[in-house]
């Protein structure tokens, strides 16, 4: 059994991971060099780290196939609570660097379990949802299941780590993949849509044109008998939502994050204060052009103009170096992985299977979509990395833990019936 | 439905991606130039300029250190104005002013903040330096001049301006330039080229080594030394005796075309354009529209040449045949023509005269009589005008001669066309008798004084010349330009020459300037005395003559030939004759024998004179 489970491992999708890892590694050497000799012993460098944490993280992956597959489901549950325990230990015994508290040290090793929860969380919801009482129909079930996703989230946020709670609206996709009504992404989307609308425009124009829209729309299908109540409902409730925007903008948020929306918004333009990483950022992967500058040749990544260049921000260099060819097909990688991801999860024969697949895209895509597009300039700089590719042992062995745990349900699907 | 929003949110994500990718990458060009701002940044090293030697190897131009205060605005941290402002000894509001200017200019680039100091001040500035963080100095190299004569020569270096900087690359804001005279046309030679580093810059603005380890790091070109023909000492003692005159003197090495001297007066000391004086200095000079010391007589004033050109209108008449030597003209105090009895008259002097004589006396008639019969030797006097005139451009008047002068005039020679437009033919006719001022080298004929040595030169090479010329030597080697060492034959056949060189040799012996002889050395000459005139309120006013000699010596192989220019001199032999034969001694036999003589040229100023016209009362002329 154990022999047909390695053969049916999914190479393809190895094959994509160990490229985007190695790519990555190739970066966060030239991100980090500073002219000298290569050597291995050197613990200083962040690129001779990093490739120590992916030497480990090959041991973790034949740790991860070795487990008998039934252990993943059964013990979701302990996973969880363990996780969510290690969580809750950081107010405690966290380890504060650059003003978030996220970390464990362990001696010179310092750990961020917000990295490895996203797994637990997937495989909780997994088994949530795959137990044969729950109906993701009911309200009280969707309830539970929000529970799950939401209490790591919230655990993480005052650490504080926004970013790395946002990431957890991924799991969205296999809630909808499972039956979740199509209403919540609807309102989701378009309250996101509504939030950026009022904060280029008055709250009042946006209103004034949603109800002409509705008018419009009414007077158009009048004969059909709308349900006006409905729409008049509606019309309250975005009402309300529109004027609280600002009051949440201009109370709830702090001034960075307002800053962030209006830079991208194009509303403030400061090359030099708030607008810095990413104007920078820009001006990296600008400054490649079609092949870019070279491997190790970045005038822009040598001379540190990126902060957390190796980390957040690495893809700049990838631009820098590689040109447009390179940084396309990243992005080419990404895209072929995700979807290879949907192939697989697609193919499962378990629920189980199946969720936690789809949390795993979430996930991946997630931080993909956010990462690109902070660094390219698209969205409000929110700091997550880039998975496989950016610094940091915790977020390598993270991902690489939620990869390797769905390529052994994958392989496993053979046995299941 | 279900399964196909993911896979659509994924590609089209990816999409999105790489067309920011391209927007950021290829279609917007700004960020690759953004990045070279911002992470290299390009030191220049600049190689010291090219000296200058005169034709005898002294040295006449060399350097010396300069310091400007340099400042990048965006470095800048907070410092003790007082101190800097009492230390450089400029007010605060100035510094505050150049300051906001430099940011406007670039918060990255360099911007001089005070130019040029001395070696003093930069010894006492750097000292305290490193309290003021954002300012350096920079050291650059200014001209040191050996010498207080030559300015027009020379010309000066200054900051280069802002529509060439777009114009030649090669030139960055603060860059210094030669903006007249040896140091403009030479500049490339003299300048060298300046070396390039490129520094890698990390975020804090430090260096943290070479660019690409110097790969396109270029070392300074040293500029390179120039000889040229000017003869320092005959050009300081050329000065001496313009002194208190207007006027220049230009002189010229016939066999070679080499140019001696080239005076002008008043003219200015070199080192007055110099570092931070230069700009209210400049302005005064500039602003003295009267003297105007900055316009250089010696190749931009056009003049009217008087009794010189008759020795041209001589050797025309000889190749045109239409005058022998022995014909004897007769002078009654003047030349009579037309149908009214028109007059060009004519100083007295023993009469009738045939060429020889007639050179050595100027005399009027004679030259009237042979320029009408080279005018009337053809059917037309458009013909007749066009075929005289070919013959004196051959000498280099009238046109530009093509020298390595920064300026210079073409001044002229009337054609054919010019006398139709003016006289309004064909609906009007006109004939020689009407150009007659031709003839004696007045009315529409107009020369510079270089021209005039040029012709001078050309005569006592007995019908060549090499186009005038500044350089001699670049770095040692000499040049070889064929504009410069190939001879420019005049139409004139060589025989023709013989004779006018006599009559120059009696203008001496037994002619207009005949007190003006040097022992042992035998000088061909010829006076002019040009009539000219001004305006006043609008009112065309006489002035007094304009007194021009021009001269070669010896009369047998010539080495030197020139032509003086004294403004309201009066007659040719009173200043510009008596300036003239000096020269000549100074230059051939190295010492004056004539005191008595050099001490009546230093002695006179024409000052008087040229504070008539401005005086607002009536003036009497030729005194």
């Amino acid at each position: 059994m154990a022999k047909s489970s390695v053969a049916a491992i999914d190479w393809l999708t190895v094959l994509l991971f160990l490229s985007l890892v190695g790519f990555g590694w190739g970066n966060i050497y030239s991100a980090s060099y500073e002219g000298e000799a290569f050597s291995l012993s050197d613990f200083s460098k962040v690129y001779v780290k990093q490739g120590y944490w992916i030497l480990l993280s090959v041991v973790i992956i034949i740790i991860i196939q070795a487990i008998e597959v039934k252990f993943y489901e059964r013990f979701a549950g302990l996973i969880y609570v363990i996780a969510i325990l290690s969580l809750l230990g950081l107010f405690v015994f966290g380890k504060t660097i650059s003003g978030a508290t996220s970390w464990y040290a362990f001696g010179p090793v310092r750990l961020q379990p917000s990295e490895f929860a996203k797994a637990c969380t997937a495989l909780a919801l997994a088994k949530f949802l795959s137990d044969m009482q729950t109906n993701i129909k009911l309200i009280s079930h969707q309830l539970r299941a929000f529970l799950i996703i939401a209490l790591p989230a919230l655990l993480i946020v005052p650490q504080p780590d926004p970013g790395s709670a946002l990431v957890y609206a991924a799991f969205f996709f296999p809630l909808y993949r499972e039956g979740l009504a199509a209403i919540y992404l609807i309102v989701g989307v378009s309250a996101a849509a509504l939030f950026i609308l009022i904060l280029l425009f008055k709250p009042l124009w946006v209103v004034l044109a949603i109800a002409a829209i509705m008018i419009f729309y009414l007077i158009k299908k009048r004969k059909q008998k709308p349900k006006y109540p409905r729409f008049i409902l509606a019309l309250i409730v975005i009402t309300c939502f529109c004027f609280s925007v600002n009051y949440i903008f201009n109370n709830v948020f702090e001034q960075r994050h307002r800053d962030r929306f209006n830079i991208v918004l194009g509303k403030e333009v400061d090359s030099k204060g708030i607008g810095y990483n990413t104007n920078q950022s820009q001006i990296a992967i600008g400054s490649g052009s079609w092949t870019g500058k070279g491997f190790k040749e970045g005038t822009q990544t040598k001379g540190g103009f990126v902060p957390e260049q190796h980390t957040d921000y690495i893809f700049s260099t990838v631009g820098e170096e590689w040109g447009f060819l390179g940084a396309t097909m990243v992005i080419i990688l990404f895209i072929l992985l995700l979807i290879r991801l949907i192939h697989l999860a697609e193919r499962q024969k378990t629920q189980f299977s199946r969720v936690y697949g789809y949390s795993v895209i979430g996930i991946l895509f997630i931080h993909f979509a956010i990462n690109i597009g902070m660094v390219t300039g698209l969205i409000p700089t929110i700091g997550i990395p880039l998975p496989f590719f950016s610094y940091g042992g915790s977020g390598l062995w993270g991902f690489t833990i939620l990869l390797f745990i769905f390529i052994k349900l994958d392989s496993n699907r053979v046995n299941e019936w | 439905m279900r399964k196909l929003l993911l896979y659509l949110i994924i590609i089209t994500t990816g999409i999105v991606f790489i067309a920011r990718l391209f927007y950021l990458q290829i279609y917007n060009t700004s960020f690759a130039s953004l990045s070279e701002d911002n992470a290299i940044k390009v030191i220049y090293d600049y190689p010291q300029r090219g000296a200058i030697y005169d034709r005898n190897a002294r040295l006449m131009v060399a350097n010396q250190p300069s310091y400007d205060v340099m400042v990048i605005p965006r470095e800048l941290k907070p410092f003790d104005t007082l101190e800097f402002c009492s230390i450089l000894n400029i007010t605060k509001d100035k510094l505050v002013k150049r300051l906001v200017k430099a940011r406007i200019y670039s918060p990255r680039v360099p911007s001089i903040v005070i130019p040029q100091l001395t070696k003093d001040e930069y010894a006492y500035l750097q000292e305290k330096m490193r309290k003021f963080e954002g300012f350096y100095i920079q050291k650059r190299s200014l001209r040191d001049y050996q010498t207080v004569h030559a300015a027009n020569v020379l010309g000066y270096i200054g900051e280069v301006n802002e529509a060439l900087i777009k114009k030649d690359p090669y030139y960055l804001s603060g860059d210094l330039i030669g903006i007249d005279g040896v140091e403009k046309i030479y500049e490339k030679e003299l300048r060298g080229i300046k070396g390039v580093k490129r520094i890698q810059k990390d975020r804090f603005n430090r260096d943290i080594g070479p660019y690409k380890n110097g790969k396109f790091d270029t070392l300074p070109v040293n500029g390179k030394d120039l000889t040229i023909t000017i003869d320092a000492r005959l050009q300081a003692y050329g000065q001496t005796l313009m002194k208190n005159k207007r006027g220049g003197i230009v002189a010229i090495e016939p066999s070679t075309g080499e140019i001696l001297v080239m005076v002008t007066a008043p003219t200015y000391k070199p080192e007055l354009l110099v570092g931070r004086k230069r700009s209210p200095n400049f302005t005064k000079l500039v602003y003295d529209t009267i003297a105007n010391p900055l316009f250089d007589r010696g190749i931009i004033g056009e003049y009217p040449p008087g009794s010189p050109f008759k020795t041209i209108n001589a050797l025309i008449g000889l190749q045109e045949d239409v005058i022998d030597l022995k014909e004897k003209v007769s002078c009654r105090m003047g030349y009579y023509y037309g149908k009214r009895g028109q007059k060009l008259g004519c100083h007295s002097h023993r009469g009738p005269l045939n060429m020889i004589p007639g050179i050595a006396n100027s005399c009027n008639a004679y030259f009237a009589t042979v320029y009408r019969r080279i005018i009337e030797k053809y059917e037309t006097p458009q013909q007749g005008i066009d075929n005289w005139r070919k013959h004196v451009q051959s000498f280099g008047l009238g046109k530009y001669l093509g020298n390595d002068l920064a300026t210079g005039k073409r001044g002229k020679v009337p054609s054919s066309e010019y006398y139709n437009k003016i006289y309004q033919y064909p609906t009007y006719k006109w004939y020689a008798s009407a150009t007659l001022s031709n003839a004696i080298g007045q009315g529409e004929v107009l020369a510079t004084p270089i021209q005039l040595a040029n012709m001078t030169a050309a005569i006592a090479n007995r019908g060549h010349y090499f186009t005038p010329h500044m350089i001699k030597a670049i770095d040692g080697k000499p040049i070889a330009n064929e504009q410069y060492t190939k001879p420019k034959i005049t139409t004139i056949d060589k025989e023709h020459f013989e004779p006018v060189v006599q009559g120059m040799y009696e203008v001496y012996t037994k002619g207009t300037a005949s007190f003006l002889q040097v022992k042992g050395i035998d000088i061909c000459g010829k006076t002019g005395t040009a009539e000219n005139f001004t305006k006043i309120n609008g009112v065309k006013t006489q002035l007094t003559d304009h007194s021009v000699f021009v001269a070669f010596a010896p009369k047998d192989d010539p080495k030197i030939a020139l032509a003086v220019f004294v403004e309201n001199g009066y007659w040719g032999a009173r200043y510009a004759g008596r300036i003239a034969s000096l020269m000549i001694e100074k230059y051939l036999k190295g010492v004056i024998s004539r005191n008595d003589l050099e001490e009546w040229v230093l002695s006179h100023s024409l000052e008087e004179e040229y504070a008539k016209p401005y005086s607002g009362e009536p003036f009497k002329i030729n005194q």
